[in-house]
């Protein structure tokens, strides 16, 4: 309890400090026959506090590899996490984490959902269902409240776990292709939705995706990866579009236009390489 | 076809058989009639027997103690197969360790396990209660250790991202997938209680469905047979027609159930 407290003091004295610092890190996995697998080489990454980055790459670049790190569910073979000027040590405490895949308790109604991170945390249940209610009227599913996760659409799902993530108020949020399995209107939605939430209360935000017009049109800054395995990052674009920006008119810019150019033929060469690669591994 | 049709025809398929069964034990039609009446009885004398039962009464004491023997074997083999599935699953070396044993004793046919179980626990109830246990645990322990195994990893990451520490993984996350897949397994744990319980009483027991139809066998009264087995079938369906009222309940979040029906 005390430390909690000294936690929270220390990070309000040190607003200028980095959210999330990547110093040198390497990932490797244990392959099956022995040896390993090196997914992500010497990393380097500092994300501001209330920063969003994304974070482009080929398929099977080690993106989702890089965000399971700062969340402390992967330990790197070397090198270190800081998060908030602290090494990182088991889970981030500061991190709220949307996954790719579908990770809603199916057991528990999207108002349940939601709630239980406060829940879990010690906020009396009827403090904890009024702010549920609050945030997925913030998502637009107050009507879904009773809900289980089987009974809405991929899209509502996603945005009963943005509620879920941010009800917590995370000083962090990672985000793994969050909108990666819906329909190209509904990621556009979802895509001004994030923005809304975020420019409320801007978070550092790292958002792993391989869509690059998806990337642009929500960060402030685009990282590049390279191909696995070994990835690294090959480049680090400042997105100069004002805010606040909408998703479908962003487009249109011919700002737009220019950084996508820059940023597509620097990744261009890296999608080539990565399919290369699973060709060659294809049997 | 719609469901009038559906439930008229079911009923069809009753009377069809009924009468079939009458015409071949009353009449010549098919054979001696008194040569399949006595192999098969007759259904009119059958009817008879039930209701002659129920007017007066001896076969509710008879139900009672198969049912309290059934529900017994139920829950303490649902308890047994819980706990130990769940601790099981959450030691990894435990199970490895053990998987070996819990395949042989699952691999054993319980019914050469009665008289055992008579010889052990006598003629009551409780080794009835026992033979059932046998059938029920594994069922259970199979489907709650593969339900702690089978959830899903990105939940597990998400819930504890959201801060749950190991006792409300347990709560929120191991326990109700556990359940999820035992309750999926309602039908055949408690079909198996019954077995378990009918079994042990049919071979050696002074009460109780099994203890009749026995009984009924071993005077060659063949009526006597058939009426105890359709009682049975009755209070079966009866049995299964509940859990899936309560399997209703307990699992509306579920689409739609995969079950592991281990034997």
């Amino acid at each position: 309890m005390i430390i909690a407290r000294k936690t929270t003091r220390d990070l309000n004295e040190a607003q200028d400090v980095n959210a999330v610092e990547l110093n040198g890190i390497h990932i490797a996995f244990p392959l099956q026959g022995g040896g390993t697998y090196e997914a992500v080489g010497e990393t380097n990454l500092v994300v501001s506090d209330r920063e969003f980055v994304a974070i482009v790459g080929p398929t099977g670049c080690g993106k989702s590899t890089l965000l399971n790190a700062t969340a402390g569910l992967l330990k790197p073979a070397q090198g270190q996490v800081r998060t908030f000027a602290k090494p990182l040590s088991g889970l981030n405490k500061h991190a709220g984490y949307l996954f790719q895949q579908d990770s809603l308790m199916p057991w528990k109604t999207a108002i349940d959902n939601v709630a239980i991170g406060l829940e879990v945390a010690g906020t009396p249940r009827r403090d904890a269902l009024g702010q549920a209610r609050v945030w997925l009227g913030k998502v637009g599913l107050a009507a879904f409240a009773d809900r289980y996760p089987h009974m809405l659409s991929g899209g509502q799902r996603k945005r009963v776990g943005l509620a879920q993530v941010l009800i917590r108020h995370p000083k962090i949020l990672l985000m793994d292709e969050p909108f990666g399995p819906l329909d190209a209107q509904t990621r556009l939605i979802m895509g001004d939705l994030l923005l809304d939430l975020w420019s409320a209360d801007r978070k550092a935000v790292m958002f792993v995706t391989h869509d690059l017009d998806e990337a642009i049109g929500l960060a402030d800054r685009v990282i590049i990866m390279s191909a696995g395995p070994s990835s690294r990052i090959i480049g680090n674009y400042t997105i100069p579009l004002a805010r606040p920006r909408n998703m479908a008119d962003i487009k249109s810019e011919p700002q737009f236009h220019d950084v996508h150019r820059e940023i597509w033929n620097a990744l261009k060469e890296e999608v080539l390489k990565g399919y290369r690669q699973t060709e060659e591994v294809r049997p | 076809m719609n469901r009038l049709t559906l439930i008229s025809l079911q009923v069809l398929v009753a009377v069809v058989t009924l009468l079939f069964w009458h015409i071949a034990s009353t009449t010549t039609l098919i054979g001696n009639p008194k040569t399949i009446s006595f192999f098969f009885a007759e259904p009119l004398a059958v009817g008879k027997r039930m209701i002659q039962w129920f007017m007066e009464g001896s076969i509710w004491y008879h139900l009672g103690i198969t049912l309290t023997e059934a529900a017994l074997a139920f829950i303490i083999g649902s308890l047994g197969g819980v706990i130990i599935g769940f601790w099981f699953a959450r030691k990894p070396l435990l199970a490895a360790v053990f998987d070996p044993y819990v395949k042989a004793a699952n691999a054993l046919p319980r019914v050469v396990l009665a008289p055992i179980f008579a010889l052990w626990l006598g003629l009551g109830i409780w080794s009835k209660v026992a033979l059932g246990v046998t059938l029920v645990f594994f069922i259970v322990f199979f489907n709650v250790y593969q339900g702690v195994k089978e959830v899903s990893p990105a939940v597990l990451s998400n819930a504890r991202m959201l801060g749950m520490n190991e006792r409300q993984l347990l709560r929120h996350v191991y326990m109700p997938s556990a359940l999820s897949w035992m309750f999926s397994s309602l039908h055949t744990s408690v079909g198996f209680a019954v077995v378990g319980a009918v079994v042990g009483e049919y071979l050696g027991s002074a009460a109780g469905l099994g203890y009749l139809i026995h009984e009924a066998e071993s005077v060659f009264d063949v009526t006597g047979v058939f009426a105890g087995m359709f009682v049975l079938m009755g209070f079966v369906i009866l049995v299964d027609w509940l859990v899936t009222l309560v399997e209703n309940r307990l699992l509306v979040w579920r689409p739609r159930a995969s079950v592991i029906t281990n034997r």
